[in-house]
């Protein structure tokens, strides 16, 4: 009798210890699942990271979209940053160059990333960007100026209810976290 | 060996083993009583070291302006008060609990991993003092609050960090074991009458507790576990920079942290409807629905952890999904609330100390619920959030009602621990002192909350002054009056009012539970064969 019921405590404590293991993966697993989800329901209104190809659509020009920029320093990001125009009027189908500006602050080569996101986030998959600073990491010397242009088309597929979308860009300064890596 | 030691061994081969003696009893037993009384010590240790955080909180915000500690202290308090409250008081006390009873009212001589039990205590303690080691060092102890929401905890945690992850996997480990000690004690080791649907309400709801327990301390440590390699190894989880997001992490720790909530309160429940039938003297009222409602409870846990964060910038479909299926756990708590109602309705009650606080807690936590409730309301949320709204409301469900029945359960069992009778004059001086002063803390701060104080500041405007100040005065008199509840365990231990308890203890409470047909005290080993007849649900 003592027996069997070691026997079947074992079992069970095997399997329960299994849930646990199972559900520190679930843990982790969650990280993938929510990237999946955020980008089926534009949550957090990520566009394209990488670069797309310049394609030719038919402009429309029975209607404009107003498009707004914001320039975002995290924290302590010892940037200057700021943009050409704040807002503009597109015509959907047609491409626009906008220019953005950098400056570092500091004596130090400064190492910053720029995440961008669109609101509202459903309009992520109609907002394209073929040529922008956000594709990758920068490198600004001492107090040196860039001058940044971002190359975008709203598609015209856009749903005729989004009237305006705003662009936000947020400069990280990445430089320690460059040298740890 | 000389022939008499021999012969002793012998002699004891063929008896029970009394406690190991001196203090090398605590470190090595495995006895689930004797564990059990360090689990419970422990806690009401943690109680009092919690409560002086707690104290200090208080007394820096009973008036405008700064005036004994520095802002980070303070932080550090909020922080600290927290954690050692929720895994070092109130969790290790019902673990406690359960070490006690489970095995006494299911007919087991001892949990069913004896040894992995004295592990999950003895890592609780390390896990503990790993993270009170950190008020010692420099930069302090963490103060970016329990939560540890990034980007804050990554910038603001300091050296702290990485000994407040390691104490929290070493707690997780602690829970998990004792969890699975539970779920195979109360599965395989019941006496052969004790069907499922026969077992005492606190069974079942530490059994239900027992499965959260294992579903949700994982995640916790992944979680934080992910913010050491965020910090540490340059991975970006949560850092916005390298492509994370900090909103995956209040996902990830509300799917903890709701079910956390009621990994603490269902024993709560458990322990109401366990005392509530002996002193009205009544079986409980519902037991089978009180059974479901606790899972229902369990499985609702799952999926509502976003209310608890309305207010990051969730979709309208989300903020409805999860307002409605937050509202849906209002129902099964009904059913219990309206259970113990019931439960006492025309029952032959009589107002002994556990019936006091029992009472208390039913009416209190109703009122906690509701402004859960309240809360609940996605648009309404966004004015009660962060604010002292929601400190009202959870302590509203923790204070009166986990901590509340906690020292019910302590006076309900003690005699029969013990053998002894508490002092039943000072414990009701205790049951009032703790009543009202518990609202005369706790109650302004639905004010504070509704007229937009923030949580979790230091300082205030000065309009938020008087209900401070009152809410201060009702924190020192609750603190001082749990001195009352500490000298009363005390003298109940060391022979209480002299006078001897009967086996049963309370009137009839044999027909409720299979612990009163044991002898008071309860001899250390129990059971040994299990007991023919259970109680039956209709007496």
């Amino acid at each position: 009798m003592i027996d069997s019921s070691g026997q079947k405590n074992t079992r069970l404590v095997w399997i329960l210890a299994f849930v646990g293991i199972a559900m520190f993966g679930f843990g982790y697993a969650l990280v993938p699942l929510y990237n999946v989800l955020c980008d089926i329901t534009g949550i957090n209104g990520k566009t394209n990271a990488q670069a797309v190809k310049e394609v030719v659509y038919q402009v429309d020009k029975s209607r404009e979209v107003k498009v707004e920029f914001l320039t975002t320093l995290n924290e302590s990001t010892p940037l200057l940053f700021w943009t050409q125009a704040t807002t503009m009027k597109v015509y959907p189908g047609q491409y626009y160059t906008v220019n953005f500006y950098a400056k570092n602050k500091t004596e130090k080569t400064l190492v910053v990333r720029a995440i961008d996101s669109v609101s509202p986030g459903l309009t992520k998959d109609y907002f394209k960007k073929t040529v922008c600073f956000c594709f990758s990491q920068q490198t600004f010397k001492p107090h040196e100026l860039k001058t940044m242009p971002v190359r975008f088309v709203v598609s015209p597929d856009l749903p005729k209810q989004y009237k305006t979308i705003t662009l936000s860009y947020t400069f990280f300064d990445n430089t320690e976290l460059s040298v740890k890596k | 060996m000389s022939a008499v030691v021999a012969e002793h061994d012998h002699h004891d081969e063929h008896h029970d083993h009394g406690p190991a003696k001196g203090l090398v009893r605590w470190l090595i037993t495995t006895n689930h009583k004797d564990i059990g009384t360090l689990y419970l010590l422990f806690a009401l240790a943690m109680f009092f070291v919690g409560g002086l955080m707690a104290l200090v909180i208080r007394a820096e915000l009973f008036e405008p302006g700064m005036q004994f500690v520095n802002p980070t202290f303070f932080n550090s308090m909020t922080t600290m008060h927290a954690l050692v409250m929720v895994f070092g008081a109130v969790m290790p006390a019902f673990v406690g609990l359960a070490n006690w009873q489970i095995p006494l009212m299911i007919g087991a001589p001892d949990m069913a991993l004896p040894r992995l039990n004295n592990m999950s205590f003895w890592m609780l303690v390390a896990g503990v003092l790993l993270l009170a080691s950190t008020l010692f060092m420099e930069g302090g102890a963490p103060a970016c609050g329990w939560t540890f929401y990034p980007p804050l905890v990554l910038r603001d945690c300091g050296h702290a960090l990485p000994f407040a992850v390691f104490s929290v996997h070493m707690l997780g480990v602690s829970s998990i074991m004792g969890a699975i000690n539970i779920i195979a004690t109360i599965l395989n080791m019941r006496a052969p009458k004790m069907t499922l649907m026969k077992m005492p309400l606190f069974v079942w709801t530490w059994l239900i507790t027992a499965f959260l327990l294992i579903a949700i301390m994982p995640v916790f440590a992944g979680a934080v576990t992910m913010l050491l390699t965020d910090k540490f190894f340059a991975t970006s989880f949560f850092d916005a920079a390298g492509g994370g997001d900090p909103v995956l992490y209040q996902h990830i720790f509300w799917f903890f942290g709701h079910p956390e909530v009621y990994v603490m309160i269902l024993p709560t429940f458990g322990v109401a409807s366990t005392i509530i039938p002996v002193f009205a003297r009544k079986p409980l009222f519902g037991y089978s629905s009180m059974v479901y409602a606790t899972a229902s409870i369990a499985f609702l846990s799952f999926i509502v952890w976003a209310h608890h964060m309305f207010t990051v910038g969730m979709p309208i479909a989300g903020e409805l999904y999860f307002m409605y299926a937050t509202m849906l756990i209002a129902i099964p708590t009904g059913v219990k609330v309206f259970n113990w109602t019931a439960t006492m309705w025309k029952g032959a009650m009589t107002f002994e100390t556990p019936m006091l606080f029992s009472i208390c807690f039913v009416v209190l936590f109703t009122m906690g619920g509701l402004t859960g409730l309240m809360m609940s309301v996605a648009p309404t949320d966004f004015q009660y959030h962060d604010t002292y709204f929601i400190v009202a409301h959870f302590h509203y469900t923790l204070v009166p009602a986990s901590v509340f029945i906690l020292m019910a359960a302590g006076y309900f069992w003690l005699p029969k621990w013990t053998g002894n009778m508490y002092d039943e004059r000072l414990a009701r001086f205790h049951f009032w002192m703790s009543a009202i002063s518990v609202n005369i803390l706790f109650f302004p701060q639905h004010f504070l909350g509704l007229a937009g104080m923030p949580r979790r500041i230091p300082d205030y405007a000065v309009q938020f002054a008087d209900w401070n100040m009152v809410s201060s005065i009702g924190a020192f008199i609750f603190g001082f009056s749990q001195l009352i509840f500490l000298y009363i365990v005390i003298k109940t231990i060391n022979g209480g009012t002299g006078e001897k308890v009967t086996d049963e203890v309370w009137e009839d409470a044999s027909k409720h539970s299979l612990e009163w047909t044991l002898p008071s005290p309860v001899p250390y080993h129990t059971w040994a064969t299990p007991p023919e007849e259970v109680p039956s649900e209709h007496f």
